[in-house]
């Protein structure tokens, strides 16, 4: 899988999660550009990726990921 | 079909949630709307979202207080202003073992501490009960606490006293106990849903370390579902008929095509053991008051052929209505509804042939149907989906079967008389209608919660609402009634309640089964209440019809009463009044007594 096709599967997942259907997003994308994205949806958010890639954050990471593009470095080094 | 009935996706209804609310509220149906204060030990947002899904799913909206986090106990014992002006109707406390405090793994410790610990653990919980009970007079519900994912002395920790399992499921005990004393207390039981979905997965600390949640994300829609299905029950919600296809449903083969000697059921196969195992689980539903009726395609003396098998478990009798024929399911099943007056959201649909169900739902989305798959299997699907999930039980349900077999005997009479009043008075009808009283009031909360079709103002109370206007006797004439007749005991039939406002009545609530439709039992009951109204020295009555969409077969109830039209605004809901100086009483078909028949 390449780094975009993780990032359309990635937008799809975030459409789902806002429940918003313009969304883009970059490596730099961060929830301050997104109005839903606070701590709860977060939550909601990395499970259904979690679902979406089959595969399971450690804790520290998610606790450390600054922005989309991590998550997705995170996701191309388990699939 | 229903994406909230069991198995449901739930990685589909945790990412969806947003747009699962949006589209549940979109629906056009009349929601019953209460007030949940939720009061938790450990974090609950999740739990809430997804709970608003499933009591969404069931015409209920509710509203929620959520404790601040870790609050649940401060919540309860101390006064809290914004709780009380939040006026729950229900109060849910999530605490689970992560809560437990007082208990010590040290083999050291006698056997009087460690009774002593278990104790001052319990009364934690007990005190804070009262406490809320006093102050909201609301139901609660208290979850128990699931088993540990780790056991330190390993199997020893169940019946050690020292063990920290042995511990849990003494306290569960205790929690058990006060539940069955106390009408409004309800356990969620997490110890058994945790235990169903596999404690390891369920205990999932990741999400205990992160988030502060007691339990995995992934079990929350399992989780919020159980709970919704309690509160479904309270609110009278509960699913009152199971119509049951036949062939390959409640025994294997097709009795038309393989006749009598090939259909599988009894103890010869492994097959037709499943199908005996599966008829006795629904069996069992009748002594829960759970009707049974067939919807078969079948010609009639097949159906009762393939019933007239000695091995099975469900005879001909056990079912209230048998609709054999090859009209269309959905069909049948409107019929079954309309002849022993129950609406279609009260029936359960069980059909092993996806298309059938399909066909019944398309036509009637109100009507639940679980996707059966294999035979092994039917029991544990139906089960899990808590249609009938018993929160009161009343002596009615015990004998309601007999009640609605009379009903369908009755029916029979009926075409021998031409005269409609000769046939009521036939029937040998007696009443007895009196104010509220305490042995009463749990089935006079149980019919008010669950009658839709006749009644005028569609208020909901709980137990403790009833017990409350029952003692103001000040403000409040509550009246009850019950019937009988030559075929059976249909026991409390109609409650009315009426709010005094110096000399002026105002009927809040005026309900009755359906059961006993055109019994003239409404008449009985309103000459009861102008009787009690006129020594009260009362000299109007007003009546209310609020609009539903279900109870349009009383909209002109008051009318028929002799009631004064004076309002009635666009949506139909109208007031009424009646001067009770010159009221005749109007029933004449039934025997009015005083004290018990």
């Amino acid at each position: 899988m390449t780094r975009e096709d993780i990032f359309d599967r990635l937008t799809e997942v975030f459409i789902d999660v806002f429940d918003e259907d313009d969304i883009t997003l970059s490596d730099n994308t961060t929830a301050d550009d997104i109005d839903e994205w606070d701590s709860l949806e977060h939550i909601t958010l990395i499970t259904a990726v979690e679902k979406e890639f089959k595969i399971r954050f450690k804790m520290s990471e998610v606790s450390s990921m600054k922005n989309v593009g991590e998550m997705v470095d995170i996701i191309e080094s388990r699939i | 079909m229903n994406i909230f009935s069991y198995p449901f996706d739930s990685d589909y209804i945790l990412k969806k949630k947003k747009r699962l609310k949006k589209t549940l509220l979109s629906n056009e149906v009349s929601r019953t709307k209460i007030n949940i204060a939720v009061l938790g030990g450990s974090t609950t947002d999740d739990i809430i979202a997804v709970l608003e899904l499933f009591l969404l799913n069931y015409e209920i909206e509710p509203y929620f207080y959520k404790s601040e986090y870790n609050q649940f106990w401060n919540d309860s014992i101390f006064h809290n202003q914004d709780l009380v002006n939040f006026n729950p109707d229900i109060i849910f406390i999530h605490t689970t073992s992560r809560n437990i405090t007082e208990y010590i793994f040290d083999l050291s410790l006698s056997e009087e501490t460690l009774e002593k610990n278990l104790k001052s653990q319990y009364l934690y919980f007990e005190e804070m009960w009262i406490s809320l009970f006093e102050k909201y007079k609301c139901p609660i519900i208290q979850n128990n606490f699931e088993l540990p994912f780790y056991r330190l002395m390993g199997n020893r920790d169940a019946s050690s006293p020292h063990g920290k399992l042995n511990f849990i499921t003494k306290l569960n005990q205790k929690f058990y106990d006060f539940a069955e004393k106390n009408d409004n207390f309800y356990i969620n039981d997490i110890n058994y849903l945790s235990s169903v979905y596999g404690i390891s997965k369920w205990a999932d600390p990741l999400y205990w370390y992160m988030y502060k949640y007691a339990l995995s994300i992934d079990a929350i829609p399992e989780f919020s579902f159980n709970l919704a299905n309690i509160v479904k029950s309270i609110y009278g919600k509960n699913k009152k008929m199971m119509v049951l296809d036949l062939d390959n449903t409640l025994w294997g083969g097709v009795i038309g095509d393989d006749g009598k000697e090939h259909i599988e059921i009894g103890n010869e196969t492994p097959v037709s053991q499943a199908y005996s195992e599966f008829q006795s689980y629904i069996k069992a539903h009748k002594n829960l008051g759970i009707l049974l009726s067939v919807c078969s395609k079948n010609d009639m003396s097949n159906a009762l052929d393939g019933l007239s098998h000695p091995d099975n478990i469900l005879k001909e009798d056990d079912f209230i209505k048998i609709k054999a024929n090859w009209e269309n399911k959905d069909i049948n099943i409107a019929e079954i509804c309309s002849e022993i007056n129950l609406t279609s959201s009260s029936v359960v649909f069980i059909d092993d042939n996806p298309a059938e169900r399909e066909i019944v739902y398309s036509q009637n989305n109100f009507i639940s149907i679980p996707c059966i798959e294999n035979v092994e299997s039917y029991i544990e699907t139906i089960d899990r989906n808590g249609y009938f999930e018993l929160t009161t039980f009343s002596k009615d349900d015990l004998t309601r079967n007999d009640m609605y077999r009379a009903n369908a005997e009755r029916e029979n009479l009926n075409k021998k008389f031409a005269n409609y009043n000769d046939y009521l008075l036939s029937l040998n009808m007696k009443a007895t209608i009196k104010n509220f009283d305490k042995i009463s009031i749990s089935r006079i909360a149980q019919l008010t919660n669950k009658s839709n079709q006749f009644n005028l103002t569609t208020k909901r109370y709980t137990e403790s609402d009833m017990s409350i206007i029952m003692n103001d006797t000040e403000n409040y004439i509550t009246i009850y009634g019950k019937l009988s007749d030559k075929f059976g005991d249909n026991g409390i039939v109609s409650v009315v309640v009426g709010n005094k406002l110096n000399d002026e009545l105002h009927i809040d609530l005026w309900l009755m089964s359906c059961r006993v439709l055109k019994r003239d039992m409404e008449f009985a009951m309103l000459d009861k209440l102008v009787s009690i109204a006129r020594s009260l020295n009362i000299s109007c009555i007003f009546g209310y019809y609020l609009r539903t969409s279900k109870n349009n077969m009383v909209h002109d109830l008051y009318e028929k009463f002799g009631f004064d039209l004076i309002n009635k605004d666009e949506k139909e809901n109208s007031s009424w009044k009646l001067d009770i100086k010159s009221y005749e009483n109007k029933n004449n078909v039934i025997q009015v007594l005083e004290e018990d028949y």
